[in-house]
């Protein structure tokens, strides 16, 4: 029914699959994942072992695995303190990432939807339009990007954070393509009950297309909250930071200590951590897809 | 190109919208193209267009800290040559070099191999997957930091030179000596940890795709599985998503910024051109007319390169709409 890349497990044991080799291949195999799992989260353990330790600890010769006290107070030391404006970076990142999330996604599909399924005669002029864009690399434009922003007063504002990162060709790409394999017996089924495109759209397709649009939903929440370039240009006053410019700052000017650069670093991914947790399914499909069609 | 899970619906062949409808609708259409179409076409053309076609404009300018120069600081293609004849221009783009030199084909080939190795494992398949794709919830700050301060920070207590001091050898100081050039070791395996599982998810969806005959076939015609069917069926049914991955890894290589800044910092031994770019724009300089004119040279290398790479890997013959 729908175009989903779903990554279903395949189980069948027989003599030709290339991964039915000797048993001593496959615990082989298995030792070496293993391996590569335990190195795969070593930062993670790092990351919070030095939270949780005091700079003492964390630069005493000799290897630690684990702070014999975990240094829990780190946590409020953190967020009581003046010069780092942790609260606020997170809630900005929260708001960029939420507001970015919704207004992509309504913009990006409905483009989609109008460019897949509204017979205008110069739709297809409008669709090489937005494939022109593609072509234009995302990070190379940030110079002129900032020239506009700056002229709309826009720097260090959530409309300069937010608004410009809005229009995104590729996901208006891949909504077209997406919404072209939708079953159009259920549209056409929709307006013969006299819905026009727009009632069509928000009660007949948008509810079919629900893991889609959560796939891409996930995949622009995690790209928002991780974005750096744009952030470290547009947001010049610390209470406009994200919690990537405000880490950046710690680490580069060194300004807080290590277990309190650690704690921060712990807090700021603690977010993204809960969403692969639950929606790794829609993660997973949606880098699938946006991945292949590119 | 098309790899979704069915063959795509026939009109996708073309992308030509469904059947006229009548005369008397035509407005109405019309009408409903644009409010479906219109806020995101006007959103592209104030955020993409428009400042792409007034950076062009301010690179003929002396714009210093201002986006409205006047009309006296006119000066023809000057930004162009200062920056074709700068060192340190020129210096960026042999570190982008050298480093797309390491992370492009390493990139594609611990991507291509994390994804065999899942496809073959039965125990903890989802786990493995788990654990190889989360660090792609880490941003590049989170990773540098934890690159930079904990794993290779040149000191005693680092991580690195912990296990160097296990075999009894000196401490490195990673980042901080241009020479020898440990650094690269840094900013690769940074780009790896991130990158890697998020490939790897692309190469198993694309490794699902192939059919299960082909490897039957293989079997019933004698290839031995494993090293004959991986170059003779698994590698050519990849090939589509081979030559996907291998252009995103290369983009995203050229976007590279945030490891770079946050590790090295404004220094000229590992400086890419978006960092340049950055500090001649943006920094104290603001030289806004410069770095324009950088950032359309940098446009246009990137897609000579693209094109050109598109071409070698047969991009265009393989697309399939």
């Amino acid at each position: 029914m729908s175009p989903m890349v779903t990554l279903k497990e395949r189980k069948n044991p027989v003599g030709y699959r290339p991964g039915a080799a000797s048993k001593g291949a496959r615990a082989a195999n298995f030792a070496v994942l293993s391996v590569l799992a335990v190195i795969f989260l070593i930062p993670f353990y790092l990351i919070v072992r030095n939270a949780l330790a005091t700079d003492a600890e964390i630069t005493a010769p000799g290897w630690m695995w684990f702070s014999s006290s975990p240094a829990w107070e780190n946590i409020s030391k953190l967020f009581s303190d003046p010069a780092v404006p942790m609260a606020r970076s997170l809630l900005n990142s929260a708001v960029v990432a939420v507001l970015t999330t919704v207004g992509t996604l309504f913009l990006c599909a409905t483009a989609g939807y109008g460019l897949a399924r509204i017979p205008y005669r110069h739709a297809n002029k409008v669709f090489y339009l937005v494939l022109a864009t593609l072509m234009i690399p995302s990070a190379v434009t940030f110079v002129p990007s900032f020239v506009m922003v700056s002229s709309l007063g826009w720097i260090s504002d959530f409309r300069g954070l937010i608004i410009p990162t809005l229009f995104n060709g590729f996901l208006t790409f891949l909504c077209r393509q997406f919404f072209l394999g939708f079953p159009r017996e259920l549209e056409e089924a929709a307006r013969m009950d006299g819905l026009g495109y727009w009632g069509a759209f928000w009660r007949i397709v948008v509810p079919n297309s629900s893991s889609f649009l959560a796939a891409i939903a996930v995949i622009t929440f995690v790209t928002s909250w991780n974005s750096f370039l744009w952030p470290l240009v547009i947001a010049r006053s610390p209470d406009s930071w994200t919690v990537q410019v405000a880490l950046s700052t710690f680490l580069t000017a060194q300004t807080i200590n290590i277990s309190q650069l650690f704690m921060a670093a712990a807090v700021a991914i603690l977010p993204l951590i809960f969403v692969f947790l639950f929606l790794q399914r829609f993660l997973v499909q949606g880098v699938a897809q946006t991945g292949l069609k590119g | 190109m098309a790899v979704s899970a069915e063959p795509a619906a026939p009109e996708a062949g073309t992308g030509g919208p469904a059947p006229r409808p009548p005369r008397s609708g035509r407005w109405r259409t019309t009408l409903a193209f644009w409010y479906f179409v219109g806020p995101f076409l006007a959103g592209l053309m104030i955020f993409t267009f428009i400042p792409v076609l007034w950076s062009a404009y301010l690179s003929f300018f002396e714009a210093r800290n201002t986006v409205t120069p006047a009309a006296e600081d006119y000066v023809g293609f000057d930004n162009y040559v200062r920056m074709f004849q700068d060192d340190a221009f020129r210096d960026s783009l042999v570190t982008f070099t050298v480093f797309a030199a390491f992370v492009v084909p390493l990139t594609f080939a611990s991507s291509l191999g994390l994804a065999l190795m899942l496809n073959r494992v039965r125990l903890a398949r989802a786990f493995f997957r788990s654990v190889f794709f989360l660090p792609f919830a880490c941003s590049y700050v989170v990773a540098s930091l934890v690159w930079k301060m904990s794993i290779f920070n040149g000191v005693r207590y680092g991580m690195a030179n912990s296990i160097l001091d296990l075999f009894g050898l000196e401490d490195v100081p990673w980042l901080f000596d241009p020479s020898p050039p440990w650094y690269w070791l840094v900013i690769v395996t940074l780009r790896l940890w991130i990158q890697c599982g998020f490939y790897m998810i692309l190469f198993i969806a694309a490794l699902q795709q192939i059919p299960e005959q082909l490897y039957e076939a293989a079997y019933v015609d004698g290839a031995k599985p494993g090293r004959q069917t991986f170059w003779h069926i698994t590698l050519p049914q990849l090939r589509f998503s081979a030559v996907a991955v291998l252009m995103l890894i290369l983009i995203a290589a050229y976007q590279a910024f945030d490891e770079f800044i946050n590790l090295i910092g404004n220094q000229a031994y590992a400086r890419p051109p978006l960092v340049y770019l950055y500090y001649t724009s943006l920094g104290t300089q603001q030289d806004l007319g410069l770095g324009s004119a950088g950032a359309l040279i940098l446009a246009l290398i990137i897609a000579i390169v693209t094109l050109a790479q598109g071409k070698i890997l047969g991009f265009g013959k393989t697309e399939e709409r």
